[in-house]
């Protein structure tokens, strides 16, 4: 994944509680087997007219089909964004439609550990700081906001400074663009003797039937 | 004498491989369970990677979301390509790793949350995860089980690890007696009205107190499948007299005195006296009601005998404005009585409530009565163990005479990936997990509520409050006979 230290962006603002992963992208892109081409499905059912003549048409009163919120890196929510399914077509969908960062007072916890995995920085802000931002995003569209995730900032082209707060570890992740799977290999060997330690347990096996005939003396 | 540990540190404790200065731990697994919607990414992960898959006989893979329902034939040859490729990617993926996979047709295919169990995978004191939220379902057994993304499935794949930081701990204490027709559904539906969808968020929750302990496995299984909807990362109970009964003689469990040696081990995990949670809450069992939600969130819930919400009752401002926006959706006026909403649809299935039990306590209800004429009811066993049971029973028998559709097993209208969806505008009383818009098909409406009160919804065609049915006799809280209940 790529390496983000600073982010200067306009905003696409999204002022509701408990976007769930359901409306992030819906089901029926699920079936799909690759990793790439969900951007066009992000808020697919918000994005488009649901009842009446136009149905299916895109619709103009939501913010992402908006013109002067395109380009916008930056997806601001109220708290608990990315409740429910563990889906994680739902970071690759932000991600791909061309959001880096989501601003929000709270994350459900798998799509925190999902968008991180892919890279998005996510910040935390308070209540109060998210709907000024909210407010100033929606007012006018050219607002402009610089995450800095060294300094772990957020600023905003009318005054706004904000400290936000992050796991070292994954600061340090998002800062070097790691591969979580060979982080962990660096401790293979302590992971081969635990598990060899580990196996000997056999009542935490899934299979315990591989190990129906052996006696509790020879295992 | 050492520290009083909560049963989630026990387990945590045991499973740490490595705790590196700095950085999350390195948490063992024990079980991987794969479904066809969240692994495809993941393993062709590994093959970019070159890296091998580490432990397969950690790893057991089903297919669930995307199978029709409807027939046998239907589920060999998948009409829709997208998904047919999906079903295909995994039995070829299962192939050439090494998976044990239990194909649509095996008889222990079923929801991949509901064949852990069946099969004896799932075990007191384990770390289980799925690419799955409602993996915490198999919290019920005492294990530490969570939900996982793609790519913490690869991650898990190659190592049979994940980095991981520490949750914090929260007791749920239910005691006392429940009142006739309130059911677990109703206890976990409480859970997330009280606390709201993001209420655990960063914690692991463990349910405890007598209400509790006197709940069958099936029962709760249902508590614990719904943890997420709490925004918990996991829930858990403590396996006890219960949880051996449920688990003895089936397929993975342990044999002869090698049972014995487990279940020793398995009486250690439990809370011991005097541990500390972060939180800590007490609910009285004797004063819940049966429940049912009327938003598109599981925490827009009340009780059955009372009426629909007005903004005003919201709690924050952002509650009103979702309560506002819930209210249109789901086209309800605030005041209306909830008994009075009318239904259109009702689905008895998911891996929240479509077990033996939850089939019987539908069927002792509809036995006699036939589905109203405005509603098109649908029954869909969970697991092909499930189905096969009921039919033993006869319980198809009777959900066929009033008029249901009895389904092959799936995840089916939970989520509507297969061809199971509601129609934009209809109204469904589900026993499934989540009522978000358009969760069962785009302008669906869901109210979530338990198996005896979507059976009597269906009969008289509106949300019916249980404890006034006359044939609404509780269920026994007993296990399936093993013989059906997974051993082979
Ligand atoms: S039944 Fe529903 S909640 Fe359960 S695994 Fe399937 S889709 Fe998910």
């Amino acid at each position: 994944m790529d390496a983000i230290r600073t982010l200067t962006s306009t905003a696409a603002p999204l002022p509701l509680p408990n976007i769930d992963t359901d409306q992030i992208i819906p089901k029926q892109f699920l079936k799909r087997i690759e990793r790439t081409g969900y951007g066009d499905f992000l808020f697919y059912d918000w994005r488009r007219i649901q009842d009446g003549p136009n149905a299916g048409q895109p619709n103009p009163e939501f913010v992402l089909n908006k013109p002067e919120h395109k380009g916008a890196k930056i997806l601001i929510a109220e708290k608990n964004f990315g409740c429910g399914s563990s889906r994680e077509h739902a970071a690759w969908a932000i991600q791909q439609f061309g959001f880096s960062a989501v601003i929000a007072p709270s994350f459900a916890d798998i799509f925190f550990s999902n968008a991180g995995k892919n890279g998005i920085i996510l910040v935390r802000l308070t209540d109060e700081q998210v709907q000024t931002l909210l407010s100033r995003s929606t007012a006018n569209p050219n607002h402009t906001i610089t995450i800095d995730l060294e300094q772990q900032t957020v600023k905003d082209d009318q005054g706004l400074h904000a400290h936000f707060d992050i796991d070292p570890f994954r600061k340090y992740c998002l800062l070097n663009g790691l591969d979580d799977i060979g982080l962990t290999l660096r401790h293979a060997d302590a992971l081969d003797s635990y598990e060899q330690k580990h196996d000997a347990a056999f009542w935490l096996a899934p299979k315990s039937d591989a190990l129906v005939t052996a006696t509790p003396e020879t295992r | 004498m050492s520290q009083p540990q909560t049963l989630f540190e026990k387990v945590w404790q045991q499973h740490v491989v490595v705790e590196p200065e700095g950085e999350p731990t390195i948490l063992y697994i024990d079980l991987h369970l794969v479904h066809e919607v969240t692994s495809p990414q993941a393993f062709d992960g590994l093959r970019m990677a070159g890296r091998k898959l580490r432990r397969p006989d950690r790893h057991i893979a089903t297919v669930d979301h995307n199978v029709p329902t409807t027939s046998a034939q239907d589920r060999l040859v998948i009409a829709d390509q997208i998904s047919a490729r999906q079903v295909n990617a995994l039995r070829s993926n299962c192939a050439a790793f090494g998976i044990e996979f239990f194909d649509v047709q095996d008889a222990s295919q079923g929801i991949v949350h509901m064949i852990g169990p069946e099969l004896g995978a799932t075990k007191p004191g384990t770390t289980i995860v799925c690419g799955d939220s409602h993996t915490s379902t198999h919290g019920a057994f005492g294990a530490l089980a969570f939900g996982i993304g793609t790519s913490e499935v690869e991650h898990v794949m190659a190592t049979q690890t994940l980095p991981q930081s520490k949750p914090k701990t929260f007791r749920i204490n239910v005691e006392g007696k429940l009142p006739h027709g309130v059911t677990a559904k109703d206890i976990i539906l409480e859970i997330i009205g009280r606390i709201g969808t993001d209420g655990a968020t960063g914690y692991v929750v463990e349910y405890a107190g007598s209400a509790i302990r006197a709940l069958s496995m099936e029962e709760r299984m249902t508590i614990c499948n719904m943890s997420i909807e709490a925004g918990a990362r996991a829930g858990m109970i403590a396996a006890d007299e219960t949880t051996f009964a449920y688990l003895k003689g089936r397929r993975f469990a342990p044999k002869g005195a090698a049972w014995d040696e487990a279940v020793a081990h398995w009486r250690t995990m439990h809370t011991d006296e005097g541990a500390h949670f972060d939180r800590e809450m007490t609910i009285d069992a004797a004063e819940l009601a049966p429940n049912v939600t009327w938003g598109t969130s599981p925490g827009m819930v009340t009780r059955v005998d009372a009426m629909v919400p007005s903004i005003e009752d919201a709690r924050s401002e952002a509650d009103r404005k979702s309560f506002a926006r819930a209210l249109e959706y789901m086209d309800l006026k605030p005041g209306i009585r909830i008994e009075d909403i009318a239904v259109d649809r009702v689905f008895i299935g998911s891996c929240t409530n479509a077990r033996i039990s939850d089939l019987r306590a539908a069927a002792a209800v509809v036995k006699g009565h036939h589905v109203a004429t405005s509603v098109r009811a649908m029954v869909v066993p969970g697991s092909q163990l499930v189905k096969k049971q009921a039919e033993e029973e006869g319980l198809d028998h009777i959900f066929r005479a009033a008029g249901f559709e009895w389904r092959e097993p799936g995840c089916s209208m939970c989520l509507g990936m297969n061809p199971d969806i509601l129609q934009p505008g209809e109204r469904c009383a589900s026993t499934s997990n989540r009522n978000f818009e358009g969760r069962q098909g785009r302008g669906g409406r869901t109210h979530l509520l338990s198996p005896a009160m979507a059976a009597a919804a269906a009969v008289t065609g509106h949300l019916t409050d249980i404890r006034k049915w006359p044939l609404a006799a509780k269920p026994a809280a007993t296990e399936p006979a093993l013989a059906q209940g997974g051993a082979r």
